[in-house]
């Protein structure tokens, strides 16, 4: 029952979400304005049309739109009810990562929701995505391959912490760093099981951007990220000085104030071995 | 422009040279600024001890200003030991900023000994006519060309030293007619390493400098004259030994339009308007030093357009000046590090982000001379100056710092100061007071991460520094009589909001090696004073005596001790001039810095002396003239350096030259 609960809290947060990014969205007159199409799976008289900020999936943060086409009328379906289930699927085993709901957006035809794929495939292994939606009480699962290659830089990182934990944090944003200060999001699960990563709550992540190529100096006036309000993205400021390459090494302290992983940069720690990277 | 063009034609005004009234009934008040002569066209050129000298070289002859060095060239003038924030340097009434971050190019860097006639020297608040200063002022006055009968005028210049196997070669031709002139000249030097006392080579100071200019007149009517002019300055190769940088181009392109008025018997002496452009480049080199962490790019930009319209006029005993100027700069400056792995992104920045400082402004005086003993100054000027952040990436940088700053800022200038000197007998007294304010540098306000090799600190800017205000106050007392002038002076300036930069421990510094970060900040305030001592004896009709001391104290509200003070520094000389033959013998130093500033990155230095002699004939044919100069610099070959040697930079040692005029 409480459980119940929470997961309803859970969806009338992601919906008061969803809805306030819809606000800024009915300005637009395309709801496909900024998105580009990265896939498109026809299942019986339906076509899904995938669409995501950069036209692909990619280790770490994804932000995922879709639309169903009934493909008789040529008409959008905004009614379905739809969940998804993102699966790895390893030699030995098979797992999750961190996910939302799927919502419909207030306006317009597209579902949307985020995935966070803490690894990428590779030769053997690989990510497919599972899609459950039920049109007028019809049923539908379709199983879909999605490609999710590395990221050049670490944009996601899973690991044990020191209380045995294993959590999943993932950088969001800037999606573009800019010189000056950046409003910094970043996401922290933890593996419940090997299909479930929940949000972690009432952490606090501890930035240090620092710029290796350049004697490993820092920046003035970060803040670190934490929580605006229950099961939300951890929010911070990150100052970059300048454009090139920073590793942003980080630190994450739960909520006892225990760090549970990284390190602390000193003059003989230059790195922490929780860090995110980026370059512009 | 069009904008100021009308403003000029609404505007009108007048102009006095005081200098050609004094066959005049009326009384001439007595002018207080300090004049070096520079150019060729004046008698006084021939007694010039080595007429080829760098213009910085010149300056330094007065006691009011120093010359901070960084390497042999371009050296940055202080006045009343106040660096260039504090001051006041302009061509000719022009403003122009330097582009450099680091200082590397001082106004006076961009001209040469051949454009110039003079250079005036103002302390304090005398000097705020073209614009606010703390310290005082320094105008460098281009050559004044006149109509007359036609004549053509060639000029050859061509000089060696062998210190720095430094080669200058120069060449102007002037032409005039009752209706038109033009003069061009040309100067080129080139310079290796210098060679400080005891044969050490000093690595990565030499230089290269060309430097062009024209002037073109034309006389519009009886009373009136238009004139044009420009100059091109390009330095290549430049080493700054005492900087972790050198300079592979400074460039610079100057150029004015000038009309003048003199009407006759009128309330108006004088007229002059002047619009004027320039454009310096300016680009640091890292790629000759060995050992460089990590290599980069620093270019800076600076464009200054202006104008203004000065008006003397004579009225009674009371001769008015009246200035109106206003000028528009903009200051560009990046810095782009390449890191030593190629394929990751260059790391770029805005050092200044691209500000444009506007200011208007208009300076009135009063010089009353009560009768033929005594006269009294006085003068005003109120200014309005803005500055814009035209970069949102600079803005949004500086926003790491100062989350709330705006892109603009507008602050109010005043200046006042009175003067008055009364004759008696063969003793001449006169006291001065004034106040004067002046808005934060381009650096001081908006500069990131520059950093400053000689406390080792990057420094951030401040854009919610206040004004920097001024308190100052002088009197001299002189007598003169056939055989001798001495002459005593004193001023104090007490500086309020002191503009200075204090480590901020917070931040980490960008700059690999560096000691921390330094943010601009606002003392209470710092006192200077200065006490200076001048003789000259006339021994007899050909030899000349000279002595000059000073000594300079600077000390801020926490009662530590200014960088750049003088300590007690001395020269005397003993000069011989007649028709042919000039000669010179100067011996000067300076006494122990023991109010050095350890906290803004100074040591003490030690005592110096130098001993300098040189010898001139003039050859004299029909029209033409042979003017040459020979000497040796620092003849003891002293291995030293000055108080205001950049990081303790060690001087040139022994130096031959010889310089040689040819004048048709």
């Amino acid at each position: 029952m409480k459980n119940q609960l929470k997961k309803i809290a859970l969806v009338l947060i992601t919906l008061a979400f969803a809805s306030c990014s819809n606000d800024d969205n009915q300005t637009n007159t395309n709801e496909l304005d900024g998105l580009t199409k990265f896939k498109e799976v026809v299942e019986g008289n339906q076509t899904i049309e995938f669409y995501s900020p950069k036209g692909a999936l990619s280790q770490g943060y994804n932000d995922i739109k879709f639309r169903i086409k009934n493909n008789e009328t040529n008409q959008y379906i905004t009614d379905a009810q739809v969940e998804w289930m993102p699966k790895m699927h390893m030699t030995m085993m098979t797992h999750s990562c961190p996910k939302s709901e799927v919502v419909k957006a207030a306006t317009g035809n597209l579902y949307e929701g985020y995935i966070v794929f803490q690894m990428a495939q590779n030769e053997t292994e690989y990510w497919d995505l599972t899609l459950d939606y039920s049109i007028d009480g019809e049923e539908h699962s379709l199983i879909i391959p999605i490609d999710v290659p590395a990221t050049a830089k670490r944009v996601v990182s899973s690991f044990m912490g020191s209380d045995n934990v294993r959590y999943v944090i993932a950088y969001i944003d800037p999606t573009s760093p800019k010189v000056g200060m950046n409003d910094l999001k970043v996401g922290i699960w933890k593996m419940q099981d090997m299909m479930t990563f929940p949000m972690i709550n009432d952490y606090t992540v501890k930035i240090d951007p620092r710029m290796p190529s350049m004697g490993n100096h820092s920046s003035p006036n970060n803040v670190n990220a934490q929580q605006t309000a229950v099961d939300n993205f951890y929010i911070g400021k990150l100052s970059l000085t300048m454009t090139g390459y920073w590793k942003i090494n980080l630190q994450l302290q739960n909520d006892l104030g225990t760090i549970v992983k990284g390190e602390e940069i000193t003059d003989s720690v230059t790195e922490s071995s929780l860090f995110f990277e980026i370059e512009f | 422009m069009k904008e100021i063009l009308s403003f000029l034609l609404v505007f009108c005004g007048f102009n006095s040279v005081i200098s050609q009234e004094t066959h005049q009934d009326t009384i001439s008040p007595k002018q207080l600024k300090e004049i070096i002569v520079i150019g060729k066209k004046t008698q006084v050129f021939e007694k010039q001890t080595k007429s080829l000298s760098t213009v910085d070289e010149y300056l330094q002859k007065s006691s009011r200003v120093g010359m901070i060095k960084r390497g042999a060239y371009a050296w940055e003038p202080i006045i009343n030991s106040m660096p260039t924030e504090r001051t006041l340097v302009t061509i000719d009434g022009m403003r122009i900023f330097g582009a450099c971050t680091d200082k590397m190019d001082p106004v006076t860097s961009y001209v040469e000994v051949s454009n110039l006639s003079e250079a005036t020297i103002c302390s304090g608040q005398e000097g705020a006519c073209f614009g606010t200063t703390i310290g005082g002022s320094i105008d460098l006055k281009r050559m004044k060309n006149t109509f007359r009968d036609t004549t053509w005028n060639f000029n050859l210049n061509t000089g060696f030293e062998t210190n720095n196997a430094q080669k200058i070669a120069g060449l102007a031709i002037d032409y005039a007619d009752s209706l038109f002139y033009v003069a061009t000249d040309f100067m080129f030097r080139d310079a290796d390493n210098y060679r400080a006392g005891n044969n050490k080579e000093v690595q990565f100071s030499q230089f290269r400098k060309l430097n062009l200019s024209q002037t073109i007149g034309y006389k519009t009517s009886e009373l009136s004259f238009l004139e044009a002019s420009v100059i091109y300055d390009k330095a290549t190769n430049v080493g700054y030994p005492a900087l972790p940088m050198d300079v592979s181009l400074a460039q610079a392109l100057i150029t004015s339009l000038k009309y003048e008025y003199k009407p006759v018997d009128n309330l108006i002496k004088n007229w002059e308007t002047k619009i004027y452009f320039n454009t310096i480049t300016h680009k640091m080199d890292d790629t000759k030093r060995p050992n460089v962490a990590i290599h980069m790019d620093m270019p800076g930009w600076s464009k200054t357009y202006g104008y203004y319209s000065k008006v003397e006029a004579q009225k009674g005993n009371h001769h008015f000046l009246v200035n109106l100027n206003s000028f528009l700069n903009n200051s560009l400056a990046e810095m782009t590090m390449y890191p030593n792995n190629p394929n990751e992104n260059p790391m770029f920045m805005l050092t200044w982000p691209d500000v444009d400082t506007f200011y208007n402004g208009i300076f009135l005086e009063d010089n009353y001379a009560f009768n033929c003993h005594s006269s009294l100054r006085v003068s005003a000027s109120f200014g309005v100056h803005s500055n814009k952040i035209k970069s949102q990436f600079g803005l949004e940088s500086l926003q790491i710092f100062y989350p709330e700053m705006k892109d603009t800022r507008t602050r109010f200038l005043k200046n006042v100061s009175t003067n008055y000197t009364i004759t008696h007998g063969k003793f001449q007294y006169g006291v001065g007071a004034g106040y004067g304010e002046r808005a934060p540098s381009v650096s001081e306000a908006y500069g990131f991460y520059l950093f400053n090799s000689f406390d080792g600190f990057d420094q951030i800017g401040n854009p919610n520094l206040k004004n920097e205000k001024v308190f100052e106050g002088n009197a001299f007392v002189s007598f003169k009589n056939k055989k001798w002038t001495l002459k005593a002076e004193t001023s104090y300036f007490h500086i309020m909001d002191y503009i200075i930069s204090r480590p901020n421990s917070s931040f980490i510094p960008m700059t690999i090696g560096a000691n921390g970060v330094k943010v601009y900040t606002a003392l209470d305030y710092a006192t200077i004073y200065n006490v200076s001592l001048s003789n000259d004896y006339r021994i007899n009709d050909k030899i000349n005596w000279n002595m000059k001391f000073i000594i300079t104290k600077g000390i801020d509200s926490d009662k530590m001790n200014l960088p750049f003070m003088s300590p007690f520094s001395y020269s005397t000389n003993v000069s011989y001039f007649d028709k042919k033959i000039t000669a010179d013998l100067t011996l000067l130093g300076n006494g122990i810095q023991n109010d050095f500033s350890p906290f803004y990155g100074e040591d003490k230095t030690p005592d110096f002396a130098v001993l300098n002699a040189n010898f001139g004939y003039k050859f004299k044919w029909n029209r033409s003239k042979l003017l040459t100069k020979i000497g040796v610099e620092n003849i003891l070959d002293t291995n030293y350096s000055t108080y205001l040697d950049w990081n303790n930079l060690p001087q040139k040692g022994r130096n031959f030259f010889v310089n040689i005029n040819y004048m048709l």
